[in-house]
């Protein structure tokens, strides 16, 4: 297999061949091409789907508030539902090992100057837990910490936009933004994948906005995500519980639609990952029949290059090659042209899903591309079936007599 | 160096068969150059495709220098070639993309001698047959005479026991002929035993004993007066 002289008389024959070579590395190319662009172009299909879920955490639940909708135990209907800080206790002490992170929501809205620039936002009133949740990405500074909740800081966390609507090209991070007469300081930037006015939010300890706006323990609503070692009838099953909990301790009727929600997007996810099996289906189809087309390619090819070869090798037959190395050299040869072939398809797919970038996110398909193991492994197949392929034409050249190889047309 | 004994041979055509030879029998010493004549079907190709291995025959025995051949599976017969026998074709059979020289070492190559080697005894015979200025050239560069010495040169180069030749200059006009029949006596000359396989009279005639083949038997083997083809080649 190493043989110097060997390989040297297979380069020799590639190098002298350069039709032959070129038709069987086409063939492996083309298919090594098409496999990764279309894999590439699933996997954007793919990113796109997924896409529309990351802005927030997929494992996670809303509890809000209403008005009831039915008399319920004495209490009349119409009544309004407040969440209070013993209610996000209740969800951290009662629910052991289910519930990864949680947070209170104050819902406020404020004017905000920094110097000349003002504007109109809505503030969320937090705790660090939010970060994860909401998936928010620090652009520069930190974001809230226990000790902003437990000291009620009047330090803020803004978003990207209102960096820039307010302070321009000025660094925000650090500087005092007054927020309704109350100067508060800034101690982090954020941007968010959840659009605009997600990145015109400002973010703050509750305790602090529960201090400054009435001096109660008011909470809008509870966010918090569930265990993601949860299956997903687990997780609707943990968030129903939530809601008959809620709905006996703030003493709502089972039934009523209104009072207590709980939201999660456990069923959702169950729905997209049936859609996600779908497209991966369908990726994996295109690719096993892209792969096969490729192998059927390949197999012609090197049956056409040992008829071409029958009377080349018929002389070396007839010179003292063995079989065996008459096989080894057809083989060999058509390794070394289908790796050779193989990776520079994939070099040239990747280039090309480079390329397309995010260029057909209209289409969406958003940022395209494959995993290099499975390309690897793809290339592995197609050079385990070229040399399937190209085996059976080269036993049969070697068993040819050369006498048969060797007979004048 | 080659003894045969009663051998037949037939090839299936279909639903009836042909018979080729029907029971040779044939000695050859070392140092002989034979002819071996007979119109064509007369069975001669096939004599000589069993003589060297490229064939096998239905029955009777043969003996190359002592070696019993028979039974051979294809990686003896291709290392008995190798060991044993040079060939030379009427259409020359070189490997059109390696060069003259290339061509002389690929016998060598097959008996696993190192590159160095291979590439001066290629030479050395590629000098023999007054080609050394010509190795580098692709046989598609070269005349059917040169060819057919390139060929000569390579069947030599793998020093066989015995040479043989089937048509040689078959494809060759007469000047050619004598050219390439004149390195043939030389290397005979050498004391290299070499059989030819022909249907031209005036080639038969250059060697030194002639064997007539019709349908299948030996009807003639003969000794004859070698006729030079040194006097015929300037």
């Amino acid at each position: 297999m190493f043989d110097r002289d060997r390989w040297s008389e297979i380069f020799e024959a590639i190098g002298k061949n350069k039709l032959r070579t070129f038709l069987s590395g086409f063939t492996v190319a083309l298919g090594i091409l098409i496999f990764t662009i279309l894999l590439g172009l699933g996997n954007g299909l793919l990113n796109s789907f997924l896409s529309s879920f990351v802005d927030d955490a997929q494992n996670i639940i809303f509890v809000r508030s209403g008005n009831t909708s039915k008399a319920y135990k004495g209490f009349q209907e119409n009544r309004k539902i407040q969440f209070k800080n013993e209610d996000l206790e209740f969800i951290k002490d009662n629910y052991p090992g289910q519930v990864e992170f949680v947070t209170p929501r104050v819902y406020r809205g404020g004017t905000a100057r920094y110097g000349k620039e003002s504007g109109t936002y809505n503030i969320r009133a937090v705790n660090p837990d939010h970060q994860y949740l909401e998936k928010t990405i620090m652009m520069k500074g930190r974001y809230l910490n226990q000790a902003d909740i437990k000291d009620r800081t009047k330090n803020i966390v803004i978003g990207r936009l209102i960096e820039k609507d307010l302070f321009k090209k000025e660094d925000a991070l650090g500087k005092m933004l007054d927020i309704d007469g109350i100067p508060y300081k800034i101690i982090g930037v954020f941007q968010d994948s959840g659009g605009d006015n997600e990145e015109r939010l400002i973010y703050m300890s509750y305790k602090t906005v529960q201090l400054l706006y009435g001096n109660n323990d008011h909470v809008s609503q509870i966010n918090l995500s569930y265990n993601m070692a949860m299956s997903t009838e687990q997780a609707i099953a943990f968030s129903k519980k939530i809601e008959e909990d809620f709905k006996e301790r703030l003493k709502v009727a089972p039934e009523d639609q209104s009072g207590v929600r709980v939201q999660s997007f456990a069923e959702d996810i169950k729905e997209t990952m049936v859609i996600l099996g779908g497209i991966y289906m369908i990726i994996f189809v295109i690719g096993i029949g892209t792969l096969i087309s490729g192998v059927i390619g390949i197999g012609n090819i090197m049956t056409f290059s040992v008829k071409e070869r029958t009377k080349e090798l018929g002389i070396r037959k007839a010179l003292g090659a063995s079989p065996r190395s008459i096989i080894a050299m057809v083989l060999q040869e058509s390794v070394l042209i289908t790796s050779i072939a193989g990776y520079l398809g994939l070099i040239l797919g990747i280039l090309v899903l480079k390329l397309i970038g995010n260029n057909l996110e209209k289409f969406f398909i958003l940022n395209p591309k494959v995993d290099t193991g499975v390309i690897m492994v793809a290339t592995m197949v197609l050079i385990f079936f070229g040399l399937l392929a190209g085996y059976i034409p080269a036993r049969r050249a070697a068993r040819i007599k050369p006498i048969i190889a060797l007979r004048d047309e | 160096m080659i003894e045969i004994k009663d051998l037949h041979k037939s090839y299936q055509m279909g639903s009836n068969s042909l018979h080729v030879l029907k029971g040779i029998d044939f000695n050859v010493k070392e140092g002989e150059l034979v002819a071996i004549m007979g119109s064509s079907g007369s069975g001669k190709s096939t004599l000589l495709n069993i003589l060297g291995m490229l064939d096998e025959a239905d029955s009777g025995t043969y003996f190359l220098d002592n070696v019993p051949i028979e039974g051979l599976n294809e990686t003896k017969a291709a290392q008995y070639r190798n060991q044993f026998l040079g060939f030379v074709f009427q259409s020359f059979n070189l490997i059109n993309y390696k060069t003259a020289l290339e061509n002389v070492a690929l016998p060598l190559y097959y008996q696993r001698k190192k590159r160095k080697e291979r590439i001066d005894k290629a030479l050395e015979y590629l000098g023999k047959v007054g080609l050394a200025e010509w190795a580098t050239h692709l046989p598609s560069e070269l005349s059917g005479g040169q060819k057919q010495r390139v060929a000569i040169a390579r069947a030599l180069a793998a020093d066989p026991k015995v040479l043989l030749a089937d048509e040689p200059t078959g494809a060759l006009d007469s000047k050619t002929s004598y050219e390439v029949m004149d390195i043939i006596q030389t290397i005979n000359d050498e004391g290299k035993t070499i059989l030819v396989v022909t249907h031209e009279p005036d080639i038969a005639d250059m060697c030194k004993r002639i064997v007539h083949l019709k349908d299948g038997v030996i009807v003639e083997d003969k000794k004859v007066e070698q006729i030079r083809a040194s006097q015929y080649v300037r």
